[in-house]
């Protein structure tokens, strides 16, 4: 083979790879990225129930029920529109009503959000990211909520 | 008085970075050697100086000096020495004080064993080390000094963060950084090659001991990470495609395809261009790396603190290293010689391919990670990608890689035969194909694809042990004369062996865990059992337990076989900390050979029932294991060269020539 050829075979090669990683990663993004809302999002857009999108608020004071076999029901609330949530299984460290959560899940027919995930991604003083600039946004926020926010702590948990 | 003294000695480090920065360079470029000899003394004392910052830091928190602001915030008296200690980094300014003190650690080891450098290049190689440490220092002094006063001390700190009071940090950050910062010699070597616009197979065999010792330690530090958040979080997961989490996976990828590709450049001098690219690009990425931890663009456990000056000092690092990089890379690189002709079919084609995969693989994390970032800044939207969209993309790469894997060490240099390197991998493949029929035929209701994915890892495994029997002729020659040649073998090939090996061991691991692992999740009243694979856990009840500056709220479990032979007894804990108010989940691990019973309770119901999460982890341990067998492989390898660096070049050894074949 030429100096030549032997290049050629390098190059197709290397732009074979790296067309199937172009289309894997296009197709992924199609597929698999989910989007933030928050309640009034859900209201204003009409997310499609068993469309997957994370859920982010507050926990309404009150509205934690528990139920048999680790179910769980709250409401997830931005100020201006609240949202009924239904979860299944151990709640994260830091889940507490009144403070910051993000669930991951679809809506039903019923209009109550199934989670599968919840995330509780802060301490007592700090609000995820997403929760806070949504709160921001919809005229909620208390410059309470980031008072000792410069303590970023938190557990992922699924 | 002591944190003073460390405030000026960190002060008096960058000086000498800004010296060591700039007269070396000066003197390479008019070849004056009074000039280029300034570089290691400087190296040697910068790095004193950074010691000794970080030492007085260190001392303010042992001694816990709640004058200080820093150990205010970060640590309590009641803590154990060992946390008072390592929350010296478990903070930000803390980290990166000791991002500087690895950094200068480098430096003064380049300085002190590079004796065997050409002047030119130890003098620009130290000079960018200096650049990139004064702009560390720079950016603790200006905005992240640990060293502030409090006027009025309080009499005790707000503590450490829980989830970090773990003996995990004292290994998962200084390992991490070990890798991370190591990266920087190879990326000194490289801008200090543009520089001078020559490079040789020599550079390769001198930047090589740095990114595999970098390499190892990155390999450790992000195994250790896993294994830490694996029974910290509660849940048992290893590895969740968090940004903080992909941002050492992008520097493992491609300081790994540097290790590969700088030994076809040592032995064969080829892929010089490329290998320089990637030396620039392991840094980089580890740089970036640290933005994404440090700025605060992220929030997660890492990042310890928000404050946009921080976050627009580092991208303006970034920026100038990077963007500066890969500008010199443009313009001198078409002037370096290219050399080394081979065929798509030999040890250097594989490696190639070796180097295209993790490349590519790296790329596809890249995206995952700052496309969302990049998508809110441009849009306002918010998304996240998860591990669906890593599943997709980076198994799909990954799984060539392995098939490949096993045929580079077996192809000949310049021009292999690929059919030769298939029939001696005939036994390999053929415990493959056994593993995935036995896979197939006990797996009930798992994925598709996992048996296969067991058979592949099985295959490198074999692979590697096949290698091995190659080169000492096992079962052709009589079986001591095959273990005269495997104590003749160079270490660099036992390592090669071993660390490929450990990479199957890895993936057998990650495969059976994610395939069959079983969950249950319930609540528990005393007396009551529950069962997971074949074992059988009774709740017997609650205890309080008091710690040095925590509450554990126990469960105690009783655990059995199904069969019902007693095993012993896990205690997983709910644990408060007054210091902050917050609890953590202390899980309870059972380890059954590789194999492990993941327990975790919650905070009891109003009805007093505890929620339990309870996992069985098939072959779990094996991703970590693997991952310190690729440690050992490495440190085996390193050993290996180091030896033969002492060695003047002339005198070749019959180990090297070994080594070459």
């Amino acid at each position: 083979m030429t100096r030549k050829r032997r290049r050629l075979v390098l190059i197709g090669g290397g732009l074979g790879v790296l067309a199937i990683a172009v289309a894997l990663v296009l197709g992924a993004l199609r597929d698999t990225i989910v989007f933030f809302n928050s309640p009034s999002d859900v209201a204003d857009k009409h997310v499609a129930p068993g469309a997957r999108i994370r859920l982010g608020g507050l926990v309404q004071p009150g509205s934690l029920v528990r139920g048999d076999n680790l179910k769980i029901r709250f409401e997830v609330t931005d100020g201006k529109s609240r949202l009924p949530v239904a979860y299944q299984g151990v709640l994260p460290d830091l889940f507490r009503e009144g403070q910051g959560v993000v669930a991951e899940g679809s809506l039903d027919a019923g209009g109550v959000f199934n989670a599968d995930t919840i995330l509780a991604k802060h301490d007592e003083t700090y609000m995820p990211k997403e929760v806070a600039d949504a709160l921001k946004k919809s005229g909620h926020w208390k410059d309470a909520y980031g008072q000792r926010g410069a303590v970023a702590a938190g557990g992922k948990s699924p | 008085m002591i944190a003073e003294l460390g405030h000026y000695a960190l002060m008096l480090a960058l000086g000498l970075a800004l010296i060591q920065g700039s007269m070396p360079i000066l003197g390479a470029r008019s070849n004056d050697p009074v000039l280029m000899s300034i570089a290691a003394p400087a190296a040697l004392a910068q790095f004193a100086f950074v010691a000794t910052a970080f030492a007085a830091l260190a001392i303010c928190y042992v001694t816990s000096d709640f004058s200080v602001l820093n150990v205010y915030e970060n640590s309590n008296s009641t803590m154990p020495l060992i946390y008072r200690l390592t929350s010296v980094w478990g903070n930000h300014e803390g980290s990166m004080m000791l991002w500087v003190f690895i950094l200068a650690f480098f430096g003064a080891l380049v300085a002190a064993f590079g004796g065997n450098l050409p002047a030119v290049l130890k003098a620009n190689a130290l000079g960018v080390q200096a650049w990139i440490a004064a702009a560390f220092h720079l950016f603790i002094l200006t905005t992240s000094n640990p060293f502030l006063r409090l006027v009025e001390a309080p009499f005790e700190g707000r503590d450490l963060n829980p989830i970090l009071q773990d003996p995990g940090l004292a290994f998962h950050p200084p390992l991490l950084y070990l890798g991370y910062v190591g990266f920087s010699i190879a990326f000194s070597f490289a801008i200090a090659a543009l520089l001078e616009g020559r490079i040789d197979a020599a550079w390769a065999r001198w930047v090589r001991p740095w990114v595999l010792g970098a390499w190892m330690c990155l390999t450790l530090g992000i195994a250790g990470g896993s294994y830490w958040a694996y029974y910290e979080l509660g849940w048992g997961g290893f590895w969740f495609w968090d940004p903080v989490e992909n941002a050492s996976l992008m520097p493992w990828l491609a300081g790994t395809a540097l290790l590969h590709s700088a030994v076809v450049m040592e032995k064969r001098g080829a892929l010089k261009v490329w290998t320089i690219l990637l030396a620039i690009l392991a840094f980089s990425l580890s740089l970036i790396g640290t933005f994404l931890v440090r700025s605060g663009v992220l929030t997660s456990v890492h990042a310890f603190a928000v404050d946009p000056r921080r976050g627009i000092f580092i991208l303006a690092i970034l920026m100038v290293f990077i963007g500066g990089a890969l500008l010199l890379y443009a313009v001198r690189a078409p002037l370096l010689k290219q050399g080394g002709l081979f065929a798509p079919i030999s040890r250097e084609g594989a490696l190639v391919l070796n180097n295209l995969f993790l490349t590519t693989a790296c790329a596809t994390v890249f995206v995952g990670t700052l496309y969302p970032l990049a998508l809110e800044a441009l849009t306002g939207e918010k998304i996240s990608v998860g591990p669906p969209f890593f599943n997709m993309t980076f198994g799909p790469l990954l799984a060539p890689l392995l098939l490949i894997m096993p045929f580079g060490p077996l192809l000949g240099w310049k021009r292999g035969d690929l059919a030769g390197a298939a029939q001696r991998l005939f036994a390999a493949a053929a415990l493959g194909i056994v593993a995935v029929a036995a896979a197939l035929a006990l797996q009930h209701g798992g994925p598709v694809l996992a048996p296969f994915g067991i058979g592949l890892a099985v295959f490198v495994m074999a692979g590697a042990l096949v290698d091995i029997a190659e080169r000492t002729m096992f079962l052709r020659v009589p079986f001591a004369a095959a273990l005269r040649r495997a104590a003749g073998l160079p270490r660099s090939a036992w390592g090669t062996a071993l660390a490929h090996f450990g990479i199957g061991v890895t993936v057998f691991g990650i495969v059976a865990v994610t395939a069959w692992s079983s969950e249950r999740v319930a609540a528990l009243k005393p007396g009551d059992t529950l069962d997971v694979a074949h074992y059988r856990l009774t709740f017997d009840g609650l205890f309080n337990r008091a710690g040095p500056n925590y509450r554990d709220l126990v469960g105690h479990f009783t655990v059995r076989r199904a069969s019902g032979d007693l095993l012993g007894a896990m205690e997983p804990s709910r644990r408060t900390f007054p210091a902050r108010n917050m609890a953590t989940t202390e899980a309870a691990l059972m380890t059954r050979r590789v194999s492990q019973l993941y327990l975790s309770i919650g905070d009891p119901n109003p009805d007093g029932a505890i929620p339990v999460r309870l996992y069985f982890k098939p072959q779990v341990l094996m991703i970590w294991l693997g991952a310190v067998i690729m440690f050992i492989g490495g440190a085996l390898s390193l050993s290996d060269r180091r030896l033969r660096i002492g060695a003047p070049r002339a005198a070749k050894s019959r180990a090297s020539l070994q080594a070459a074949e």
